[in-house]
């Protein structure tokens, strides 16, 4: 293949890994930006995303379409409810310690990808595509579902950065982020919002995962990629940095599809891992992120 | 006199020693009665469990066929499964564990061939028989060990001379393999390739996979526009990720043939949506999925008993489907133990040694209800099993079989003598 179409394919790859980086570590940016919780079992968020789908769309009957996008819809209210009960049962209780909560994270991610794989199965199953298009270029054919996610995860992104902008949740949000006692001061009833917090970056998380499930099939180890590439991308662009999540997750999902297609795969993640500890070593703050007190 | 209340002391010696023998009557029966206990190392989770799923329900199945006809020489036979986790380092402690815990006689089932990497040489140590249902090359290499052997499923090396012919004479000459990028790929790659040659075909380009790779379009512009011929084996939960991405790679386009290891589709539904272009494709398979028309007599039998309808997925829901393919080796592993324990008079651990002698000695495994894929013949030197490999086509998604090969087009020179090798 020439090299003009190889490129092509490289960026459009990379174009749909970073889509769907984005919205799953945004999730994760969030929860530690507001809470100063690293949650552990983000990916398992994302699986259930899948996992989900699959049983939703197995359920509704009709048109693909129909039932992918109840799907949409389902699965991540679900997974941010379970996130929610988890927060109520578990974090809230160890009073939000980050140590505590690491390792009750790390708990937690066990029993969601065991409870999947006794509920769900072993078998990675796959979900329909809610329409089936190909674009074929002179030299290779593309799923058109791909270009899809990538528009679907922009749309998203920008609805999340309008709520925490524009939006009164938004306002409280940050406002807890800055500083929890003061927050608590001005009648904020901070327990609310860390667990919709906690709510919201589950869902997103578990949105990934159903906009990525028609690619990629659901299974229950699915959650372990998207975490570590989660965790690099947040520590790139800064913790709790929304703007630097986006940066961070174009950098490494681009760089991926390129690096991965003209050199290999397993070179694209020692570079990303060596970016990672540059950042940590000269910008522990990440690109984006602003110094914590 | 004597009477019941003043026995003399005969009549008293006399009733002592009927009740001791009453006593240990029941120890002795239960002696002979103890069962025989398998030990199973199962990929339960991991990358391996949906294989893992069904050699447990396969396993379980002849194991109570062999249980309802008296067992092995009369003792009843127990299988203790325990989960490697699909992990080689997990595995070495599996087969510790159901030695030295469990006290099994000996130990079988383990598919992925890295996993049977690194449990062999653990057995060779605890002097425990280890029979793999892998495909691996790697026991009839001479790679591992006496207590190491593979006896109810070909090996790749078998299964790829059987099939580079076919596809020389019927696809095309110049191909491009795809093949997951550890010891069963590797096997792949080297014996494909000289196979090939010897047809005079030529392997144009290998691409190799890291196992855990989860997205492949990336690696699909490294196959040669000239490809005649694209040979995949894929493994693991991707592996319908893989067939789709190629189908969308490819598109409308123009397209090689494929020739594919059904490994690629193990537990996958042919008629999943987004397959479509594996229509008229070739798979290898070690025992057809679909039921053939010419299927044997044992054919049905070995389905009920195992649950598989005649599609290949499970009697109570289709969308369940079997790793058809590969299953059949739990099944006829066990009736090989059962052949060689009757054979070696086998009565406990201590006889292990006599147990593997006994193995080697087998040679001709005949179709029947105990070898349902087909009639087998054993090397007692190369510890490894040969038999008839198939090969079926996607005909309006389904795989139906097309060819089949005979014992002798499989059989190569043995490269070690494990008989001269010490206990």
């Amino acid at each position: 293949m020439a090299f003009g179409p190889f490129l092509l394919l490289a960026l459009m790859e990379g174009l749909v890994t970073a889509a769907v980086l984005a919205l799953a570590a945004s999730g994760l940016s969030l929860v530690f930006g507001v809470m100063r919780v690293v949650n552990v079992a983000h990916g398992e968020f994302f699986m259930l995303g899948a996992v989900i789908a699959w049983f939703v769309t197995g359920m509704v009957p009709g048109p693909a379409w129909l039932a992918f996008a109840v799907a949409v819809v389902v699965a991540p209210l679900a997974v941010a409810a379970l996130a929610a009960l988890a927060d109520a049962l578990v974090l809230k209780r160890l009073n939000y310690d980050p140590e505590a909560t690491i390792v009750a994270t790390i708990g937690l991610l066990y029993m969601l990808q065991q409870a999947a794989l006794t509920f769900y199965g072993p078998d990675a199953r796959p979900v329909a595509a809610p329409f089936d298009l190909r674009l074929q270029t002179p030299w290779f054919g593309y799923s058109g579902y791909k270009l899809f996610v990538v528009l679907a995860a922009g749309v998203v992104l920008a609805g999340i950065w309008a709520l925490m902008t524009r939006t009164k949740a938004g306002l409280v949000m940050r406002a807890t982020q800055v500083d929890r006692d003061v927050a608590r001061a001005f009648g904020i009833n901070v327990d609310r919002v860390y667990m919709g917090t906690f709510a919201l970056g589950a869902g997103l998380a578990a949105l990934a995962g159903v906009l990525i499930v028609p690619i990629t099939q659901a299974h229950y180890l699915m959650g372990g990629d998207p975490l570590l590439l989660s965790f690099i991308v947040v520590i790139i662009g800064g913790l709790g940095s929304l703007r630097g999540t986006l940066v961070a997750a174009l950098v490494i999902g681009l760089s991926d599809g390129v690096i991965s297609m003209f050199f290999s795969p397993t070179l694209a993640k020692i570079l990303a891992t060596l970016l990672v500890a540059m950042v940590l070593v000269f910008r522990p703050q990440g690109l984006f992120g602003t110094r914590s007190p | 006199m004597t009477n019941f209340l003043m026995p003399s002391r005969r009549a008293l010696l006399k009733g002592a020693g009927a009740g001791l023998l009453a006593l240990a009557l029941p120890a002795v029966v239960g002696a002979q009665a103890a069962p025989i206990k398998i030990g199973f190392q199962l990929h339960r989770t991991g990358i391996g469990a949906s294989y893992g799923r069904w050699y447990e329900r396969t396993a379980t199945a002849a194991l109570k066929l062999i249980n309802d006809a008296g067992g092995i020489a009369g003792r009843p036979v127990e299988i203790v499964f325990e989960d490697d986790a699909t992990d080689p380092k997990r595995g070495a402690e599996v087969v510790d564990k159901l030695t030295q815990q469990a006290g099994c006689d000996l130990v079988m089932g383990t598919l992925f061939s890295h996993v049977v990497m690194g449990s062999a040489p653990r057995a060779g140590e605890l002097k425990v028989p280890y029979l793999v249902c892998s495909e691996g090359y790697h026991v009839a290499s001479g790679a591992l060990n006496r207590w190491t052997l593979q006896p109810g499923i070909t090996d790749v090396r078998a299964q790829i001379s059987t099939m580079a012919p076919w596809v020389a004479a019927n696809l095309g000459k110049k191909v491009t393999m795809v093949f997951p990028d550890y010891a069963f790929g590797h096997d792949h790659r080297d014996f494909f390739t000289k196979a090939m040659a010897e047809q005079g075909g030529e392997v144009i380009a290998q691409i190799a996979i890291p196992p855990t790779e989860t997205s492949f379009t990336r690696y699909f512009p490294q196959i040669p526009a000239e490809t005649e011929v694209l040979y995949h084996v894929m493994v693991g939960p991707a592996v319908l990720t893989f067939v789709k991405e190629l189908g969308e790679f490819y598109g409308t386009g123009a397209k090689p043939a494929l020739f594919g290891f059904v490994d690629s589709l193990e537990a996958v539904d042919t008629a999943t949506p987004g397959l479509e272009f594996l229509e008229g494709s070739h798979f290898w398979e070690g025992h057809p999925r679909v039921k053939p028309a010419d299927a044997g007599e044992h054919e049905a039998a070995y389905r009920a008993a195992v649950g598989v309808d005649d599609n290949g997925a499970s009697v109570s829901d289709a969308k369940d489907v079997s790793t058809y393919a590969h299953m059949f080796s739990t099944w006829e592993t066990l009736y090989f133990i059962k052949n060689a324990m009757e054979a070696a008079g086998y009565t406990g651990p201590a006889d292990r040694q006599k147990l593997v002698e006994a193995m080697e000695a087998i040679t001709d495994l005949p179709y029947g209800l105990e070898h349902p894929q087909g009639a087998k013949r054993f090397n007692g030197k190369t510890h490894q099993v040969f038999g008839s490999q198939y090969i079926s086509q996607i005909q309006s998604g389904k795989l139906i079989k097309v060819h089949a090969t005979t014992i002798d087009e499989g059989l190569y020179p043995d490269a070690v003598d494990y008989t001269a090798m010490s206990f």
